[in-house]
């Protein structure tokens, strides 16, 4: 309490004044991903999306634990009400009811967070490993096999992308599960190409690159090394959007009969498009709750993967 | 100008030419071909024969690749497997129902989008700029077929505002000029039948609207937030220049470019949504025909016309958004 003038600074600027002296300790400055991962972290958008994905894992991990019962089974005291024009609701031990075969639909809802996961990511990952691939090779050789890949691309994207992978699963001979996966993960290559081309062609001329290449690092070191990692960042945020539009577009193929016609798999959009929607006027339910959690986790990753991008944007650097 | 007009142009007969080739061998690859998609697998070996001569299929492939292209180019594309009419009588039957819809869908996603999307950045972090972002972002979460059955549910069995399915009322006697229903009401002066015609778009072009719509504000928003943080902004209002003036000359202009794109995009998008919307509606167009196309037996010549229409009309509605940009902004017309 010596100096009055200090003491009389609101509590604010004393703060402001403490963070500026520890800043100043610092030698080097922050650099870009630990910044925006900071960013992240204060984003309220980024962590509800966040908590979601993370809840969304939890619950399709530890699916066998946390629900009631197999979600194949079916329960004679469910079937035993069964029509078609009445469906049970909650009882005792069925906190959801029963689905059209008299299966617990709670544990179906639970296991659906299994498939549905199975289904985002396997489509997600499979696009954007042939995409990186093709998109990597088409920036970073050039020529004509650049050519030939972005015409490619051109084709792909000549039709809207859920149009796409209607036309790949209807060219199918018979649609299973792997025809919905390859198809939702199809309509993504072009995209997931472009982007990696598009980053490879304009590190060419960097100066990080240029360096490499006059300390004489070979091209492929200098592809692998230097230029893919910078890429990076991208991808994922496409890859975090990407996971969204892939269960909604898996759930628009199951409506339109396009889906997996394995009728013991739990996967939300199957469970909405085929069975919600049949049922809609008898148990809108069997619709509600599939419809709600793909609307809740595709929300996640696009909240997250907003963010991410946001995040990384040097002009919201402050 | 010119040149890059005709440039592009080249590049998109190429890319319709590649994608007509991949089209024709992947049809052909097919276990069986398309033999056994018009038979069915229990046919007898002689019939198949027979029809493979009938159809050509026992000729070498390029001299079938040749005759396909030259049936595509003349707009022959063989007869429908499930009704046996020519493919473009189904197609030209069920065309107008799509576009009526789209249009419609068009106009909800841009008269509504681009106000909102302006007046969500004006009002950057308040109520109502949280409120839209909230919504759009469920927007681009649901499937839009829900969203479709739920509208379904509460606005027609539920309060019997609109009517469920179809383009009008069974018993309306309306008579067919152009196929848009409610443009025919309009011309033939049946104004009831348009009405009744207008009624039953609703919902539909609602439904398909959606997805445009939430993404036209998103952009709308994005972008007039970006072009209100321009020096140019804060010069002309330093000159004295006044907000309205402002508002109109420097910020929408400015700001509408990358909205245009989108919009764009969004159009030949909607084929897409409108098979969705088309058949929790009952519709009746384009998109119902993929979807009939694809049920049960695949009928591949319908389903052919339909991709190569598909792409025509997404890639060169692309080639005029590029093209109208370098009208809008003489900053694209320079280089």
């Amino acid at each position: 309490m010596t100096s009055g003038g200090i003491s009389a600074l609101s509590d604010h600027k004393r703060r402001r004044i403490d963070e500026l002296i520890s800043r100043t300790s610092e030698t080097g400055g922050v650099s870009l991903l630990r910044d925006a991962g900071r960013r992240l972290v204060r984003n309220p958008t980024a962590v509800v999306g966040a908590v979601i994905i993370l809840l969304f894992l939890v619950i399709a991990i530890f699916a066998p634990l946390v629900a009631p019962h197999d979600p194949v089974q079916r329960f004679p005291e469910l079937t035993q009400n069964l029509t078609v024009d009445s469906i049970p609701g909650a009882t005792a031990g069925h906190p959801l009811g029963s689905d059209p075969l008299g299966r617990d639909f709670a544990s179906r809802m639970i296991f659906g967070a299994r498939q549905t996961l199975f289904v985002g990511v396997l489509a997600t990952l499979i696009g954007l490993l042939i995409g990186v691939l093709l998109g990597a090779i088409a920036g970073a050789v050039g020529g004509w096999l650049d050519v030939l890949i972005m015409r490619l691309t051109d084709v792909m994207l000549a039709l809207p992308s859920l149009l796409l992978a209607i036309t790949l699963v209807a060219l199918a001979s018979r649609s299973t599960q792997w025809t919905v996966i390859i198809a939702v993960a199809v309509v993504n290559v072009p995209i997931f190409a472009r982007l990696l081309r598009g980053s490879m062609l304009a590190q060419r001329e960097s100066d990080h690159v240029l360096a490499a290449r006059a300390l004489g690092v070979k091209r492929h070191t200098i592809v692998l090394r230097h230029m893919l990692p910078n890429s990076l960042t991208a991808v994922i945020v496409q890859a975090t959007l990407t996971f969204a539009v892939a269960i909604l577009d898996a759930a628009a193929l199951s409506f339109l009969g396009l889906g997996d016609p394995d009728i013991n798999r739990a996967e939300w959009g199957l469970m909405l498009g085929v069975d919600g929607v049949r049922y809609f006027e008898v148990r809108p339910e069997l619709a509600y709750f599939p419809a709600l959690a793909i609307i809740l986790v595709a929300l996640g990753f696009t909240l997250l993967g907003e963010s991410i991008r946001e995040a990384l944007d040097p002009k919201n650097r402050r | 100008m010119v040149r890059v007009i005709l440039r592009r142009l080249i590049q998109l007969v190429v890319t319709l030419i590649a994608l007509t080739t991949l089209v024709f061998f992947w049809l052909r690859s097919l276990p069986g071909g398309p033999v056994d998609a018009l038979l069915g697998e229990r046919a007898t070996p002689q019939t198949r024969e027979l029809l493979t001569r009938a159809l050509g299929y026992d000729q070498p492939i390029w001299v079938q690749y040749g005759r396909f292209l030259k049936n595509v180019v003349t707009g022959n594309f063989g007869n429908s497997i499930r009704t046996g009419e020519p493919v473009t009588d189904v197609i030209s039957r069920a065309f107008p129902a799509t576009v009526e819809l789209s249009v419609a869908a068009i106009i909800i996603a841009v008269g509504l989008g681009v106000p909102l999307g302006y007046l969500a950045a004006r009002h950057r972090g308040r109520l109502l700029d949280n409120t839209t972002i909230i919504v759009t972002l469920v927007g681009i979460s649901i499937p839009i077929f829900f969203l479709g059955y739920l509208l379904k549910d509460w606005l027609t069995q539920g309060l019997h505002i609109f009517p469920p399915s179809g383009r009008i009322s069974t018993g309306m006697d309306n008579t067919d000029v152009t196929g848009f229903f409610v443009l025919d009401g309009l011309l033939t002066r049946e104004l009831d039948a348009s009405a009744d015609a207008l009624w039953h778009l609703v919902l539909p072009a609602l439904t398909l609207a959606t997805i445009p719509l939430a993404i036209i504000i998103r952009i709308t928003r994005a972008s007039v937030l970006d072009v209100l943080d321009e020096d140019y902004i804060r010069t002309a209002d330093a000159k004295g220049l006044r907000n309205p003036t402002i508002r109109k000359r420097h910020v929408l202009r400015n700001a509408l470019l990358p909205v245009v794109t989108i919009i764009g995009l969004q159009t030949g998008a909607l084929l897409a949504g409108a098979v969705l919307t088309e058949k929790v509606y009952n519709w009746g167009g384009l998109g119902t025909l993929i979807t009939d196309s694809i049920g049960g037996s695949r009928d591949y010549p319908v389903l052919q016309a339909l991709i190569l229409l598909a792409a025509a009309v997404f890639v060169v509605v692309n080639l005029v958004v590029d093209l109208s940009y370098a009208i809008i902004d003489p900053r694209v017309r320079v280089r």
